[in-house]
């Protein structure tokens, strides 16, 4: 097949993506600003065999997609904000089940209802699993709707191999912006390797259960230990970050549609003769701690720019470990920081040194 | 799971016996309760229908929630009141698969409303046991929407007053209006008689979904004697005196009965309150 060069809004690119990397089953419940997904599902499952369901509540989608997950298909849901609040009861029993899944977070700003506009403040939820229990779902925090695309692959191949839920991060910016992409080739979900666990009938086996129900303590526990040795290999093997500019003396640490305006900001601090690099984070959980480790053999300070009030910076400071001085820069609700905001606080990292820690 | 075997006697014939779609386990639920019998009635049905290696059953929370050790059958457990929802995701990818629900008052007529009226108002091809036994019974006798008026529980000492807590819920009543519903019956296990009749709605309620008609649901009216703070007989004997009366028994909806008219008009008609009371007059009588 010929790959082509199409210019596609992000949540459609989004989609057309899902389908191409095998999904046939879309359960969602309308919320801006990622509607346009169920809307293209819904013209589009129908025509390669799939079926798309709109659920009556976010609570019922998620669910569905625990059945059709566990009945062994690619499926997905997607919703933003107050949405993904709402399956984080269905996320929660995915992961102790071990059902396959993918969930799309197009954040808007919040607590509450907030508002319609881009934010990154759900990252503390999507990366400390959100939902009750000790878990984590594996979650991609990706830039560009190019990026978006090659990791809806990606991410229904590692929701399968390691049997967990795994989620995607956009925010009402990436969903709605339109960017040149290149289409990965259409996978055949029936050439997918089989799932000898899914509950699809009992025909010539013993019957399958998938199942979260661990009334005795020690049964319980045995299966949080099961998922930590899942957890600790994923964290082992899965970490994506990228390192503008290595061996910069500073680094900012942005991701997602910040750090596109964080790139910039960079750009213009080293055209004034700043050593200045980023460090974008891919994976959000696993959080990339490996590309701290490089950075930090050169880095004398980080900034977090984040479309929050710090959450990932968090994260930030348990990677750096105090070897470095961690600042941060926010805006949230909605509001997206300027290139200049950023390059100004690049200056004062600079001008400080370690004043800011 | 032990497997047993036994030498026949010869001259002898096998007149009951476990159905294959039970598990040989000794079950978890309480002296009296009727779950057992709703289950073993549920996998005669599996038997005799030939759908044992099609079924997918799911589990819900409750009493009940151990059902997947007892169905010989693929099962999924889920999250409370939901069980129409994760049952919609297995049907709609597994379209040859035969998946039913068993969820008791408390999961479906409560948390789980939303969940059974969508799964109804879509039409999905699904079977529906629900066990009304007017409490909540797995986390100690706790008030249901099924609660009937007066009936003391944990969480309405001195009986449950209208006033403040309202009236039992109807759910057959209420499923039987929506279009998307093919079959809807009730029926009690409170006698040989009533438990015949229970196993035929079950049967329908599954023929429903191999047909491919929509949702079928049937109704169990069931008893909780521990909770209930009856002996097992007393509290067989308290389903028809006190639950009956509330929960009239009959089918509420049957696509066999209404097959001729929605054949001809492929836009229903919003079935209205009088047809519904129609269908249970006829049902009564």
């Amino acid at each position: 097949m010929k790959r082509e060069r199409v210019l596609m809004k992000g949540n459609e690119a989004l989609a057309e993506a899902a389908v191409r990397a095998g999904c046939r089953y879309f359960f969602g419940y309308p919320i801006t600003p990622q509607n346009e997904i169920p809307e293209y599902m819904s013209r589009r499952l129908p025509e390669v065999g799939g079926q798309f369901v709109q659920a009556e509540s976010e609570v019922a989608a998620i669910n569905m997609l625990y059945g059709a997950g566990g009945a062994g298909a690619r499926a997905m849901t997607s919703s933003s904000s107050p949405g993904i609040s709402l399956k984080q009861e269905g996320i929660s029993y995915m992961a102790a089940a071990e059902v396959p899944g993918l969930i799309v977070n197009m954040t808007r700003g919040g607590p509450g209802l907030g508002g319609i506009q881009p934010a990154q403040s759900d990252y503390h939820q999507a990366t400390r699993g959100g939902g009750h229990g000790d878990y984590r779902t594996i979650v991609f925090g990706p830039a560009t709707v190019q990026e978006m695309v090659d990791l809806v692959g990606k991410a229904f191949d590692l929701a399968d191999r390691y049997r967990t839920p795994v989620v995607i991060v956009g925010d009402g910016m990436l969903g709605q912006i339109m960017e040149p992409v290149v289409l990965p080739d259409p996978v055949d979900p029936d050439r997918l390797p089989p799932k000898p666990w899914a509950t699809t009938g009992a025909r010539g086996r013993r019957p399958n259960l998938i199942n979260s129900l661990h009334l005795a303590a020690a049964e319980c526990e045995e299966l949080n230990r099961r998922l930590e040795a899942k957890y600790s290999e994923i964290r082992a093997n899965e970490q994506m970050a990228e390192i503008v500019h290595p061996g910069a003396d500073y680094f900012v640490v942005a991701y997602g549609t910040t750090a596109r305006i964080c790139r910039e900001a960079v750009g213009q601090a080293r055209e004034e003769g700043l050593s200045v690099g980023l460090l974008r984070p891919i994976t959000l959980w696993p959080f990339p701690t490996k590309a701290f480790e490089e950075a930090l053999e050169t880095a004398k300070g980080f900034l977090t720019v984040e479309m929050s009030l710090g959450q990932m910076v968090d994260d930030v400071r348990l990677s750096v470990g105090g070897r470095a001085p961690v600042r941060f820069y926010g805006r949230t609700g909605g509001v997206v920081p300027s290139a200049e905001e950023v390059l100004g606080e690049i200056r004062r990292m600079v001008e400080e040194g370690d004043e800011g820690r | 799971m032990t497997s047993r075997t036994w030498e026949r006697p010869s001259g002898t014939e096998i007149v009951y016996e476990r159905p294959r779609s039970l598990t040989d386990v000794v079950t978890h639920y309480c002296p009296g309760c009727t779950h057992g019998i709703a289950h073993r009635l549920v996998a005669e049905v599996i038997d005799e229908l030939d759908i044992r290696e099609r079924a997918v059953g799911i589990a819900s929370v409750g009493c009940s929630v151990l059902a997947y050790k007892y169905f010989d059958v693929d099962m999924l457990q889920a999250a409370h009141g939901r069980a129409p929802a994760v049952a919609t995701g297995v049907k709609r990818v597994r379209p040859e698969t035969v998946v039913f629900t068993y969820q008791g008052d408390g999961d479906l007529a409560a948390i789980g409303t939303a969940e059974i009226v969508h799964a109804a108002m879509r039409g999905e091809n699904l079977t529906v046991i629900f066990i009304n036994n007017a409490i909540f019974g797995m986390t100690g006798g706790q008030m249901a929407p099924t609660t009937l008026v007066g009936q003391e529980t944990t969480t309405s000492p001195g009986g449950r007053r209208p006033q403040r807590a309202g009236y039992p819920i109807r759910i057959c009543e209420m499923i039987s209006v929506l279009d998307g519903a093919a079959y809807v019956a009730r029926q009690a296990l409170s006698s040989p008689q009533s438990i015949a009749r229970a196993k035929k709605a079950i049967r329908k309620a599954f023929e429903a979904q191999l047909e491919e008609r929509g949702l079928g649901l049937v109704e169990l009216l069931s008893s909780c004697s521990v909770n209930w703070k009856m002996s097992p007989g007393d509290a067989l004997r308290w389903i028809e005196t006190h639950m009956v009366p509330v929960y009239p028994l009959g089918v509420f909806k049957d696509w066999t009965e209404a097959g001729a008219e929605a054949a001809s008009s492929p836009v229903r008609p919003a079935a209205g309150g009088s047809d519904g009371a129609e269908r249970r007059g006829e049902a009564a009588g």
